[in-house]
């Protein structure tokens, strides 16, 4: 059945709080979610109570701050801190975001920080996006072709062609979308979730590609790409601003139109 | 434990070749169900307050029997078609997912022919 409540090692006790320098004047509370597998513990929020005045602005800025000046055990990944890495993902305040790009004035009273819901927790907020890459290798992301490239130059797109891109391209898998999916939740074992059928779609309108029939053929299917009801949690929540219930419904369209 | 790789396990037993038909018919009869259901409430309303003779004989009108099946039809048509979906999302035990889509299939087939039978008796027998 679809899991509504924590089982018992996973349900969530308090933790630590760490108080704030003396002298801190603005002081925010980042309530972060906690858990090592290796400790058989359960997991926790822990406090930690940080000066703005001496910190960055972003809340990726703040778990570095946890990170070097209060609490080295503290987990999670990052890299770019621009928001093209997509590493930082997870949820904050309530919604997945990108900690390097969600400004901590844009949280209301205390930053709540866990990791992507509903996915398996590797160490506090790193989520094991094992299974969602390897559906991600499952659509044959790259261009397939029976037409060689011209000896002399590259495959040519129109403009036009090039446009249908657009809100494909700058996907960065951050996996944010899926994993705000309720339908991603309770199916992901055989649902592709939005982000892989994004992908999906971004290989399914280039104007290069020549594997159309058998990319569509590979997403008929009750669950790969049916559990969609939209729900449009993913259009909501995605930090890139881009509209994977778009694309899906772009992908149920071509299933319409080819029968 | 298992030693499946996880393209493996992304991979399952492959596509269905299925599922365009079921989402199409669905979006179809929700739309069929939008003006047969403001048919429905409009000419019930119309008919309110009235005896059962007038009724009947309303009932016995061949628009009128027309429209009342094809309203259940398409209601129960459609019903089968959530249905089946709401158990597939949240049912995952294999044994218990099909014994409920059978379940239920039998269940609203029973009910709608007994709701078009009842149509039908009216409208011939009065």
């Amino acid at each position: 059945m679809a899991e509504f409540t924590l089982p018992a090692n996973s349900v969530i006790k308090s933790g630590k709080t760490w108080a704030a320098p003396a002298g801190a004047t603005r002081v925010k509370n980042f309530r972060v979610y906690r858990y090592d597998p290796d400790s058989g513990e359960n997991p926790r929020w822990d406090t930690y109570q940080i000066d703005l005045d001496q910190c960055g602005p972003m809340v990726l800025d703040a778990l570095l701050k946890i990170k070097n000046e209060i609490d080295p055990t503290l987990t999670f990944r990052r890299s770019c801190r621009e928001g093209i890495c997509g590493s930082c993902s997870m949820n904050i305040d309530g919604t997945n975001t990108l900690a390097c790009i969600k400004a901590i004035d844009a949280c209301e009273g205390d930053v709540q920080i866990s990791p992507l819901p509903h996915m398996e927790v590797v160490k506090d907020l790193i989520p094991d996006l094992t299974h969602f890459y390897a559906q991600y290798a499952s659509i044959k992301p790259w261009m397939q072709t029976q037409t060689p490239a011209p000896p002399d130059r590259e495959r040519l797109q129109s403009p036009e062609d090039r446009k249908k891109l657009d809100n494909h391209y700058e996907c960065i898998l951050c996996a944010c979308c899926s994993t705000s999916c309720p339908s991603y939740w309770w199916n992901s074992d055989r649902y592709l979730g939005p982000a892989i059928l994004l992908q999906a779609n971004r290989w399914v309108v280039d104007s290069r590609d020549e594997a159309t029939g058998e990319r569509l053929d590979n997403l008929e299917d009750p669950f790969r790409l049916y559990r969609c009801h939209t729900i449009m949690n993913c259009t909501n929540t995605c930090p890139k601003g881009l509209n994977p219930a778009k694309s899906i419904a772009e992908l149920k369209k071509k299933m319409i139109e080819r029968r | 434990m298992s030693l499946l790789t996880p393209f493996k396990r992304a991979s399952g037993l492959g596509t269905t070749s299925d599922g365009v038909k079921h989402w199409w018919m669905q979006r179809v009869t929700a739309v069929a169900l939008i003006p047969l259901t403001l048919w429905l409430v409009f000419a019930v309303a119309a008919h309110s307050g009235e005896d059962y003779a007038t009724v009947t004989a309303w009932f016995a009108q061949p628009f009128t029997t027309t429209m009342l099946t094809l309203f259940v039809f398409t209601a129960f048509l459609h019903a089968v078609q959530g249905l089946t979906v709401i158990i597939e999302d949240y049912i995952h035990h294999e044994g218990v997912k099909i014994a409920a889509l059978i379940g239920m299939k039998l269940v609203l087939v029973l009910l709608g022919t007994s709701s078009i039978l009842s149509i039908l008796r009216v409208a011939f027998a009065g």
